[in-house]
């Protein structure tokens, strides 16, 4: 029993996981169809956002929940502002164009922190379920992600930016007609994308530190879940880091980690081999 | 008047034969040290063939092409220290790569992926492949004499033997000429391949996939193809890569290979074969000397290049160059083609 709930946090923890790390790149992709390979440094700017304003003296919870997504919100909309409105369109020079300033972000945060590991303390202490013991961290993370995916729901569906947000990504020329600056609504998005990630990179934070390369290991993952779940964000990152999480963590229990990686990308191969415009594209097709 | 076939050929010609011209020259002209450094070229130049075949001719682009790289090293690595001579070792690892491409395309082509999707996936692939030998530092990691070493890698990889007399090793100059001989070799196939009728149908395939289906071409088959071809010389690439290094570890995967085979290739201009062989000398020399100076971290600098490319010179130096010589040349009243549509 004890065995078997503990199990369960494990998988439920895998889950969050994905969708942490994907939500953020699912409201981009959703919205523009761009998929931001810089992700993974978006995240590791808010991993080393919390560090430092922790090493200052600011309270953890306030670096985590407000500090990194402002720091990496802001980030994005410059970077929106001096790269990406250029290439909107031009999908494949916008994954390009990000790809060079992931290049950029690693090599300049290794240049100014050093190639180490940074860590920040855990915030909660453990709870014991029977002889096993679970972070209450772990649980923390549960509850954020499913705050996560509940906040972009409510926002998308019951909101008016996220009417003009929905409306923009069906027909971005109607809503122009309509009067709406779709060009301050992908500015937007990719803000509130940005956000996400670096509010997904200060909760990883206190769990795995923080370290230049640190993305690279991050967005694999990311990015298959938000490619496997296709356009609609919130049943696409759903679905997908439902299944994607709950096979690779099994396969994780039964061979080690990194064979539950490997087979998350291989059932993400076979999901897109049927379904190729993801999980959204043929199921599921009328969700946000 | 030139005949069509002569046409064709005129411009790979002359690569053909200045191609030549390195390889007999080079071991005779330069000293030691600087036909190693050369030799590094001749490598990364095959490497990018790969990329530059299947985007520019096939339009497929690639995210991922370090995975057959990383590949190509690590299946010759084994197989030589196993077998001791490295003919045969070469082209397991070159059939290895291939068969890997056709099982990833096959899932990626016939599922229709496109630009996006089809970037991620090549891109993930590398990823998992870099994580899963990183992964195999264990002693229980063995393929017959050879430890995988995870991310320690694999010392001591022989270097290329003679093809005919299995056992000797080649000298730095001989290895030079061969490399640089497959180099020629791979170039004058592969412009053959894209005069051909299946070059042709790949062109019209990269120029509108739609319409080309339409005509009757299977266009998933034609890619798979394209993809394979693609990854069999990236393979080969990487194999030469190991025996030259006589060591391989788990970043030859890295996103970091992938990137820096696009912005050569990139660089050079997508739709030539040489531009991108222009590119990867013009920017290793570049990092080279940025890196004597240890003042300018490389990623940095790969970054800024790649934003460049793409927000200014979408059509790479190459092109964007011979596009400007013209220009002025018409302007000075050369009328090479004025008038013409």
């Amino acid at each position: 029993m004890d065995f078997s709930l503990v199990v369960a946090i494990e998988l439920l923890r895998e889950v969050a996981g994905l969708i942490l790390i994907a939500t953020g790149l699912a409201v981009i992709f959703g919205m523009m169809r761009v998929i931001n390979i810089a992700h993974g440094e978006f995240m590791m700017l808010g991993g080393y956002t919390v560090v430092l304003t922790t090493k200052l003296g600011v309270n953890i919870w306030v670096a985590i929940l407000i500090l990194a997504p402002l720091a990496v919100g802001l980030f994005g909309i410059i970077v929106e502002r001096l790269i990406i409105r250029h290439l909107y369109g031009r999908i494949i020079d916008s994954l390009l164009a990000t790809w060079g300033l992931s290049l950029f972000l690693i090599g300049f945060v290794t240049v100014v922190f050093g190639n180490t590991v940074e860590g920040v303390s855990t915030p909660f202490s453990g709870l014991a379920i029977g002889q096993y013991t679970v972070a209450i961290y772990t649980l923390f993370l549960i509850f954020a992600a499913m705050a996560f995916i509940a906040s972009v729901y409510l926002t998308l569906r019951y909101t008016k930016a996220g009417l003009i947000a929905r409306a923009t990504m069906q027909n971005p020329d109607m809503v122009e007609c309509l009067g709406v600056n779709s060009k301050i609504v992908y500015m937007a998005t990719f803000g509130i994308g940005a956000a996400f990630a670096g509010l997904a990179g200060g909760l990883l934070a206190p769990i795995s530190g923080v370290v230049p390369g640190m993305g690279a290991l991050l967005i694999g993952k990311a990015f298959i879940t938000v490619v496997t779940g296709g356009a609609a964000v919130v049943a696409g990152t759903l679905s997908a880091a439902g299944i994607l999480g709950t096979i690779s963590q099994a396969v994780t229990f039964a061979s080690g980690p990194v064979f539950g990686d490997a087979t998350l990308l291989f059932v993400a191969l076979i999901l897109l081999r049927l379904l190729p415009q993801g999980i959204t594209g043929r199921i599921f097709t009328r969700s946000v | 008047m030139l005949s069509k076939v002569s046409k064709d050929w005129l411009g790979a010609g002359f690569v053909t034969v200045l191609g030549l011209a390195i390889l007999i020259f080079v071991p005779i002209l330069f000293d030691l040290f600087e036909v190693l450094q050369m030799t590094k070229y001749v490598v990364l130049s095959l490497f990018v063939l790969s990329l530059a075949y299947i985007w520019g001719f096939g339009g497929i682009l690639s995210f991922g092409q370090a995975g057959f790289f990383g590949l190509g090293g690590y299946v010759f690595a084994v197989a030589a220290i196993n077998m001791g001579q490295t003919t045969v070792p070469f082209l397991i690892a070159i059939g290895a790569c291939a068969l890997f491409a056709a099982a990833l395309g096959y899932f990626m082509f016939y599922g229709r992926l496109n630009d996006v999707y089809l970037g991620v996936v090549t891109l993930v692939v590398t990823l998992i492949l870099w994580k899963l030998i990183n992964h195999t530092a264990g002693p229980e990691y063995i393929i017959g004499k050879a430890r995988l070493g995870g991310f320690n890698g694999i010392p001591s990889i022989p270097i290329m033997t003679l093809p005919w007399r299995p056992g000797q090793e080649m000298e730095p100059a001989q290895m030079f000429q061969y490399f640089m001989a497959i180099l020629i070799a791979v170039y004058v196939l592969l412009h053959a391949l894209i005069k051909s009728k299946f070059g042709r149908v790949a062109i019209s395939i990269r120029e509108n996939e739609v319409r080309t289906g339409l005509l009757g071409y299977d266009v998933r088959f034609y890619k798979l193809c394209i993809f394979s071809i693609g990854g069999a010389i990236g393979g080969a690439a990487g194999a030469m890569w190991a025996s030259y290094q006589t060591f391989v570890d788990p970043n030859i995967f890295s996103l970091e290979w992938s990137a820096k085979c696009l912005i050569w290739v990139m660089a050079g201009g997508v739709g030539t074969l040489f531009g991108p062989i222009v590119g990867v000398l013009a920017l290793e020399y570049l990092s080279f000397q940025l890196g004597q100076t240890e003042l300018i971290n490389n990623l940095i600098v790969l970054g800024t290049i790649l934003i460049f490319l793409v927000l200014l010179l979408p059509k790479g130096l190459f092109p964007t160059a011979r596009d400007l010589v013209v220009k002025v040349w018409r302007r000075r009243g050369g009328s090479t083609g004025k008038g013409s549509p």
